[in-house]
């Protein structure tokens, strides 16, 4: 087990060779937090931590930094995604600190979905930074315990630094030499966005292995079930960077209504299955949008469960 | 160039109904070009307003004039003995020849007929876009030649996010995604390498961020 | 053909509609025209390859401003003909005309006279 960096649970699960489960958690619109506690009690077993969306889809929503806190007063694990669409560099370095003061140990970096899609269209962004710069950034203030500003920090935080990859997204041909990127910048764990075209997936996976990327940073695929047919024809049509195969579609519609939910499941599971035989692939990163309740069965029936204890 | 679109007469109508002796001002270089306010849309927009004014039963005067530009001191005093006879200037000028006119003629209200977009290329006639948002740290060199500033909707400087989609961006099918631009353009310099190149975090105190700019140079300073 | 076609029309000859400008309109309306319509060729036929169509535009921003400040945009019309088509210029002519005798003067006209009285 190479040493860990960070407290973080993630982080020596990964270190010690055990396949990761993570999952991730949408925060209410609105003040109460058992809509969060809700949700990762049903999973908290069978993850070994818990992304929180950070306003996604540029839809305001309880922060990311609060419904992580929720979290970890829980004792459980949170990830905390930070976009840099809504934040600047002083506001995202005093969140990052904010996230490591309740000993927040793992971060998501994404530069995070246009405002044009969510309910402030006429609002503006900041962009201060991107992606791969916040990534440097976290890097830099618990590495060199310094702000970008150059100021020494009081305790530096120590979190475990995570990005997103999108192998579906285009143009292909650069999709690897961004992850690359991403490494130089710093990132020690990925999670892809949802797969469904396995073998998109293994190409992806394979030109990475080629410039042995796959054992520069901790990559966790991510898998999302399908509850209908109509939820895979507009995943399919109308989310940007999003490859969904049409005989996947037609699985779907092939089944009768009542019988989608259980084989979108059972695609789901089939497609971890798949994954688990992808040299480099070190874990899944369950996203079950407003079907939490099934992440203990894809789990389960995935054979991933029981998930490691660790000190 | 500026590109400026002239805007809807009733907002327009709105600013000046309550005047009686209006000076319609165009400007010849800009907007002339993004066919916005230059002469013959000053002209179009006088006869407008006059038979609006005139179907009030209102008696209003209402003059063109076009002027070379409206961002210089020398062209603006060209209507210094004339504007007296005005209670409102209507300029067609972008927004920094209406806030100039309204600097030198302090008591005469300015008011704006176009709308300034952004400052841009002409595609064809008709269809302007937008290239530059004036950052003041250039980098076009590390970038191909392309914008990611003006041109990428979150200016990542090491895009493309996931969001693109064949070559497009993810909040409009008919913008092409900034980041596909500069790889294409990479791949035909033959450097398609430089795209794993990290660019380092951006000084914006250059930009709109930093205060509003001005640019001294004392060698030509008299 | 020796054809009648009513006697309020005052005909302007151009040697390609595509002279027509957005002002030559506006002006007409203001100095108290009725109506003005632009008789251009048929699509695909114009001697200077896109004339016609510019001019179909013209008339259409013409229409659009007209009716924003309270003349009425269906005052100015685009229609294309050949110039052999001489009953088809009567027939226009005459459908002009009904249009805006049934749409009656230039509003202006009756401002006008109304601030006299």
């Amino acid at each position: 087990m190479t040493e860990t960096k960070t407290p973080s649970k993630l982080e020596k699960i990964l270190r010690s060779g055990h396949l990761a489960v993570t999952s991730e958690c949408g925060p209410p619109r609105g003040t109460d937090p058992k809509a969060i506690t809700k949700k990762a009690e049903m999973i908290k077993d069978h993850v070994d931590a818990i992304n929180i969306t950070d306003n996604q889809t540029s839809v305001t929503r309880l922060c990311s930094l609060a419904s992580c806190i929720h979290i970890k007063l829980m004792g459980l694990e949170p990830v905390i995604q930070m976009v840099t669409r809504d934040r600047n560099r002083t506001a995202i370095q005093s969140d990052i600190l904010g996230a490591a003061s309740f000993d927040i140990f793992n971060i998501l970096c994404l530069s995070g979905d246009h405002q044009a899609f969510g309910d402030n269209p006429k609002g503006q962004n900041v962009f201060d930074l991107d992606s791969m710069q916040l990534i440097q950034t976290v890097r830099h203030m618990r590495d060199e315990g310094k702000f970008l500003g150059g100021d020494e920090i009081n305790r530096p935080p120590r979190m475990f630094v995570g990005a997103a990859a999108n192998p579906f997204a285009d143009p292909f041909e650069i999709r690897v030499p961004r992850l690359a990127k991403k490494i130089a910048a710093g990132v020690e764990f990925i999670q892809t966005q949802c797969i469904y075209n396995v073998e998109k997936f293994e190409l992806w996976m394979k030109l990475a292995r080629e410039r042995g990327l796959h054992e520069k940073v901790f990559i966790l695929a991510g898998v999302t079930p399908f509850k209908s047919a109509g939820m895979a024809k507009y995943m399919k049509n109308r989310v940007p960077g999003m490859d969904v195969p049409e005989d996947v579609v037609k699985r779907m519609s092939g089944v009768p209504k009542e019988k989608q939910p259980e084989e979108g499941l059972k695609i789901c599971i089939e497609t971890i299955q798949r994954l688990k035989e992808v040299e480099g692939v070190k874990g899944f990163h369950v996203m079950a949008i407003e079907w939490e309740e099934k992440v203990p069965e894809i789990v389960e029936k995935s054979g991933l469960y029981p998930r490691p204890k660790m000190e | 160039m500026i590109v400026a679109k002239q805007k809807d007469i009733e907002e327009i109508i709105e600013e000046v109904k309550d005047y009686n002796k209006i000076l319609i001002a165009g400007c010849n270089e800009c907007v002339t070009v993004c066919e916005a306010g230059g002469k013959k849309e000053v002209a179009v927009l006088a006869s407008a307003l006059r038979m609006y004014f005139m179907n009030q039963g209102k008696d209003v005067k209402i003059d063109e004039v076009t002027l070379e530009r409206q961002c210089d001191h020398e062209y603006l005093e060209e209507i210094r003995k004339m504007i007296d006879q005005y209670d409102v200037v209507l300029s067609l000028a972008c927004g920094v020849g209406v806030q100039f006119l309204a600097e030198k003629y302090i008591s005469t209200p300015i008011v704006p007929g176009v709308d300034t977009c952004f400052m841009g290329v002409t595609e064809e006639r008709g269809v302007w876009s937008e290239r530059c948002q004036a950052c003041g740290q250039c980098i076009l060199a590390r970038t191909a030649g392309i914008c990611p500033v003006s041109r990428c909707a979150k200016r990542l400087f090491n895009g493309p996010c996931g969001g693109s989609t064949k070559g497009k961006c993810e909040i409009d099918k008919e913008l092409d995604c900034a980041w596909q631009l500069i790889i294409d353009r990479l791949k035909e310099l033959g450097r398609l390498d430089d795209y794993e190149q990290l660019t380092p975090i951006k000084d914006w105190s250059t930009e709109r961020a930093g205060g509003p700019r001005k640019v001294v140079r004392e060698d030509v300073r008299q | 053909m020796r054809l009648q076609y009513p006697t309020n029309i005052k005909i302007i000859c151009l040697p390609c509609t595509g002279k027509v400008d957005l002002i030559h309109i506006m002006r007409a309306f203001e100095k108290g025209a009725d109506g003005v319509y632009v008789a251009g060729c048929l699509e695909g036929t114009c001697q200077f390859n896109t004339g016609n169509m510019r001019a179909r535009k013209r008339v259409e921003q013409a229409q659009k401003i007209l009716e924003k400040i309270g003349i009425g945009g269906e005052r100015v019309q685009m229609y294309h003909l050949s110039s052999s088509e001489a009953p088809r210029f009567v027939q226009i002519a005459e459908e002009m005309t009904e249009k805006i005798m049934a749409l009656g003067p230039n509003p202006i006209k009756i401002a006008g006279k109304k601030k006299a009285a």
